[in-house]
């Protein structure tokens, strides 16, 4: 059983650090600021996500299982205002997206039904 | 009264969680620092159901378990973009409505829009959300509004 | 286990420094920064497990709210600094 937990949490963090490593590769190899954020959030999502509950098998039950899930949780939500701060801050300073097109929802997104 | 009393619950949770000493001397100091915040926050006037949305308890999780799915898939598609190269992406700019009726359900919207890889939420004028997507299919995926119903399904 | 995690770590926030000195603008720096930051409470859990010393989880948590705090003044500060620089272009 504790072989199980073991390696289970080995796979969680070498596919972890497996994503930590492509997003830094991708900051490095992406054309734009805008292209590189999404590179940047991949490392913030699923590779410290992926490392953090490879660490969760670890600690076992105790103090240290709800700490981490404080991590995961606080990472989460800083992570993705902070990509947003720096992506409209970039914008309204005058930085323009490389793009090849740019497309908009006619339909008006949703059928509001109620 | 009801969301100072969420509030103290929810902070003496994360005192305990974060303490490990639980002698008397220093849950007396636990119960003082609670109140004091509790007081500062409601000198601050931000104690109402926008800062603690209690009235999404149940329906979220669910989403959230949707959008943790979401997050991986997409995950995968930008780490192939990675491994493929720069010529691999089509950068799009989306213009999209945001169909909910709070505040609340937009920013929860808004929000889960940047933390997919792929799609970044840049702007907001109104309802109207400017998101940059990496390829033409994060893009296309965006405009089908998938995400766009069941936010608006949880705000209730 | 947690050595090569730590390495892997290690060597992209060796990249992100790369990408703070390349980067041609500013916010690219930003961007480079905050991701170092993140990469670093990821290294304090991990060096936690390593060393078995549970305490770094603290520190981790702190970490991650400091570098939050510290990106939105980084951006508030230069928010101002581009609006300025922009009305003497105009």
């Amino acid at each position: 059983m504790a072989i199980l937990i073991d390696i289970i949490s080995w796979i969680l963090l070498l596919a972890g650090s497996f994503f930590c490593f492509t997003g830094g590769v991708g900051l490095l190899r992406f054309p734009d600021f805008f292209s590189r954020i999404h590179a940047a959030s991949l490392t913030d999502t699923l590779g410290a996500g992926l490392i953090l509950i490879g660490l969760m098998f670890q600690a076992g039950w105790g103090l240290v299982l709800p700490k981490l899930i404080l991590i995961l949780l606080f990472s989460a939500i800083t992570g993705t205002t902070a990509s947003h701060a720096m992506a409209k801050a970039a914008l309204k300073s005058g930085l323009q997206p490389q793009v090849v097109g740019s497309v908009k929802s006619e339909s008006g997104g949703a059928p509001s039904n109620s | 009264m009801f969301y100072s009393l969420a509030l103290s619950i929810m902070l003496s949770g994360f005192w305990l969680v974060n303490s490990g000493h639980y002698n008397p001397l220093m849950l007396f100091f636990m119960l003082v620092s609670v109140l004091f915040v509790v007081f500062l926050c409601h000198r601050m006037d931000v104690i109402d159901g926008e800062s603690q949305p209690l009235n999404l308890t149940f329906t979220i999780p669910t989403y959230w378990l949707w959008l943790a799915k979401e997050v991986v898939l997409a995950n995968i598609a930008v780490a192939r973009n990675v491994w493929q190269g720069p010529e691999s992406i089509s950068p799009m700019l989306v213009y999209v409505k945001a169909g909910q009726k709070t505040d609340l359900g937009m920013v929860i919207y808004a929000n889960s829009i940047t933390l997919t890889p792929g799609t970044i939420t840049i702007d907001q004028q109104g309802k109207q959300l400017t998101v940059h997507a990496l390829t033409r299919e994060m893009a296309a995926d965006m405009l089908k509004g998938e995400m766009d119903r069941r936010v608006s399904r949880v705000e209730g | 286990m947690f050595a090569i995690t730590a390495v892997a770590i290690l060597v992209v926030m060796a990249l992100a420094l790369a990408r703070a000195f390349l980067g041609p603008t500013l916010y690219d720096r930003i961007l480079a920064v905050n991701n170092f930051g993140t990469k670093t409470v990821l290294l304090l859990a991990v060096m936690g497990f390593l060393s078995g010393r549970p305490e770094f989880l603290d520190i981790a948590i702190v970490y991650v709210l400091i570098n939050f705090i510290s990106v939105i003044g980084i951006l508030r500060f230069f928010e101002y600094a581009g609006k300025k620089t922009a009305e003497e272009e105009a």
